[in-house]
């Protein structure tokens, strides 16, 4: 790491601390007292609706409603949502490149909304963005690829050549400095879109989509670089994805974007944990274990019948993921639960675990076993009936 | 004739023919190819945005395309005089030429800006650039294949538009063709005039195509 880098550290650090945190992102979540929430959060979305009016073509489209969403100084925050539920035109608020029909975007205490053009390319300067398809310019080098951020701030050549070897050892690309994007493979692209980001020492990194185009290995050496920029500058990142693997991965914070407006947000393991909203049902559906097999899933019934047993999922969160339950649930109980699915994973690098249980039980034996797995810190659902 | 007076005739003429080109091409892609990126970005919604005078630019650009070269020639004589301070000439044929070239230059810089994926200007809108910056740094460096082949093609079509200005005295290898090779019955000036021609031509063209090449990063590993 060189100095450059470092002292861009510092100054988060002294940013951050400030709102009485450290920059780890960790033990960010638990301060809050005293701060406002321009201090605590680097940004802030308040109330904000964004219309595309209607053209000739087509009638007018509602892509944000009422959305509401703070990103906490030094966080990796994720927004998760299908394709078209506006996570794209959210993340452009931030930066300017979309406006708000109403709300307010502030970001570092700074209502972008209410800025000139000019004023707006400045604090541009101070937010680095990252794209699915890179977008790095094919007639430059890398070098100079890195290097544009810093000739449109105005730097002399100079002071842009002393600070870009330093930025392309951090993304591991210092020994291709003369090759153009064409020669290089997407995860390399992405990382010199990386370098070209943190060029001009943002205070804020946007990521939009920036793993979407990766094969799954180099996703996750990707993900790895992202997390560790955020954990040695204290940078502060805001990604948007459709990919749980991603949210799973390395947010701190999740909110899940379902239509325009924001169904779910949270801490990620918390959101995950417990959903709420069919959406982000949906989403962690993905994760394997998490679903019934299609022959159970066709026999499940909405009503117990005589015989019936009950279909269960219990969520293991945290340190319960390795606790022996079924084997309680045996000698406690005298149930036999047969197993029909689970796994054991990792959300924001806490153990989370899913086991999907059947077992014969009147409802209220059910409840009393439902009680005894809530006292232990499980979540249960039942999820219906087979015969 | 003698091969000595065919000679003679020949290099005047392919020294007008390029003394035209050379001028009309410079001082025509100078005015055409800002006229191209403004074409390309005054769209609505675009950089520049600025929809009334992008149509209104673009009709006057489609209507000195339509017009045919020999006709335009003929109906700007009063302001060929004004700008050269004659109307025959080879100095006078450039004013034409000059006019024809601007809006050619201009169609095709605006097609080769148009390639430029939109991802790149947005990028650039990102990192709080200028939309001249924009221009400069990402349009014109992203186009520059396209736009060596666009002048690249201006040229070779001056050369051939620039056979036509005998009709006002302007002299060059066309007019020493049509002069001596057709009116003359001098098929050997004829023959000579058309190798000249697909020399240069040629000449041009594989310079245009090499440069373009060079400029081309995007799958041309080195």
């Amino acid at each position: 790491m060189t100095s450059s880098v470092l002292d861009q550290n510092v100054h988060l650090a002294t940013v951050s601390g400030q709102s009485g945190g450290n920059s780890a992102a960790a033990s960010q979540a638990s301060v809050s007292a005293g701060a406002t929430p321009e201090q605590d959060n680097l940004v802030l979305i308040e109330n904000v609706s964004k219309v595309f009016p209607a053209s000739r073509s087509r009638p007018a489209v509602t892509a944000l409603e009422n959305i509401n969403l703070a990103v906490r100084r030094g966080s990796i925050t994720a927004i998760i949502g299908r394709s078209g539920a506006g996570k794209s035109t959210l993340i452009r608020l931030v930066n300017g490149l979309e406006k708000a029909t109403s709300g307010r975007v502030v970001v570092n205490g700074t209502d972008v909304m209410k800025l000139s053009e000019v004023d707006l390319r400045n604090v541009r300067r101070s937010i680095g963005m990252i794209f699915q398809h890179f977008n790095l310019l094919s007639s430059r080098t890398v070098f100079d690829n890195v290097a544009l951020p810093l000739e449109i701030a105005g730097l002399k050549k100079q002071e842009i050549a002393q600070r870009i070897l330093p930025l392309l050892e951090l993304v591991g690309l210092a020994d291709k400095h003369d090759r153009y994007p064409a020669e290089l493979s997407g995860g390399q692209k992405q990382r010199v879109g990386i370098a070209r980001a943190l060029a001009t020492q943002p205070m804020l990194l946007l990521s939009d989509e920036a793993t979407s185009a990766l094969d799954p290995e180099t996703t996750q050496s990707v993900l790895e670089l992202l997390s560790r920029i955020n954990r040695e500058l204290g940078l502060t990142i805001l990604l948007i994805t459709h990919e749980m693997e991603v949210v799973k991965r390395i947010a701190d914070y999740v909110a899940v974007i379902d239509a325009g407006r924001i169904v779910e947000q949270g801490g990620t393991f918390e959101v995950f944990s417990a959903p709420k909203h069919p959406t982000t049902r949906k989403l962690l559906s993905g994760i394997p274990g998490m679903q019934l097999p299609g022959y159970v899933q066709a026999h499940l019934t909405d009503k117990p019948a005589a015989t019936s047993k009950t279909v269960m999922r219990i969520l293991f969160a945290g340190p319960h993921a390795t606790e022996p339950i079924l084997a309680s649930l045996a000698t406690e109980f005298g149930v036999r639960p047969n197993i029909m699915g689970g796994a054991v994973d990792e959300i924001a690098g806490r153990p989370f675990g899913t086991l999907i249980v059947s077992f014969p039980a009147d409802e209220q034996r059910l409840t009393t076993i439902r009680q005894f797995l809530a006292d232990r810190g499980l979540i249960t659902e039942i999820l219906g009936y087979v015969a | 004739m003698s091969p000595e007076q065919l000679i003679s005739l020949l290099l005047t003429a392919t020294g007008q023919t390029l003394y035209m080109v050379a001028v009309s091409a410079v001082v025509g892609s100078l005015l055409g190819v800002p006229l191209g990126v403004f074409l390309a970005t005054s769209g609505k919604g675009e950089l520049f945005a600025a929809p009334i005078a992008n149509r209104i630019l673009g009709a006057i650009v489609n209507a000195t395309r339509s017009t045919p070269f020999i006709i335009l020639v003929v109906a700007i004589i009063p302001f060929t005089r004004l700008v050269a301070g004659t109307s025959i000439g080879t100095r006078a044929a450039i004013v034409p030429l000059t006019i024809a070239t601007i809006p050619f230059v201009a169609r095709l810089v605006e097609a080769a800006i148009r390639e430029v994926d939109p991802g790149l200007i947005e990028t650039a809108r990102a990192m709080g650039a200028t939309p001249l910056q924009i221009v400069r740094k990402v349009l014109l460096a992203e186009a520059r294949p396209g736009i060596t082949l666009a002048l690249t093609l201006t040229v070779v079509s001056l050369i051939g538009y620039s056979a036509m200005v005998g009709a006002v005295g302007g002299g060059g290898l066309g007019d020493l063709g049509i002069r001596y090779g057709y009116q003359r019955f001098m098929p050997d000036v004829m023959l000579a005039v058309v190798v000249v021609l697909i020399v240069l031509v040629q000449a041009v063209q594989s310079t245009g195509d090499w440069l373009a090449r060079r400029f081309d990063k995007r799958t041309h590993p080195r």
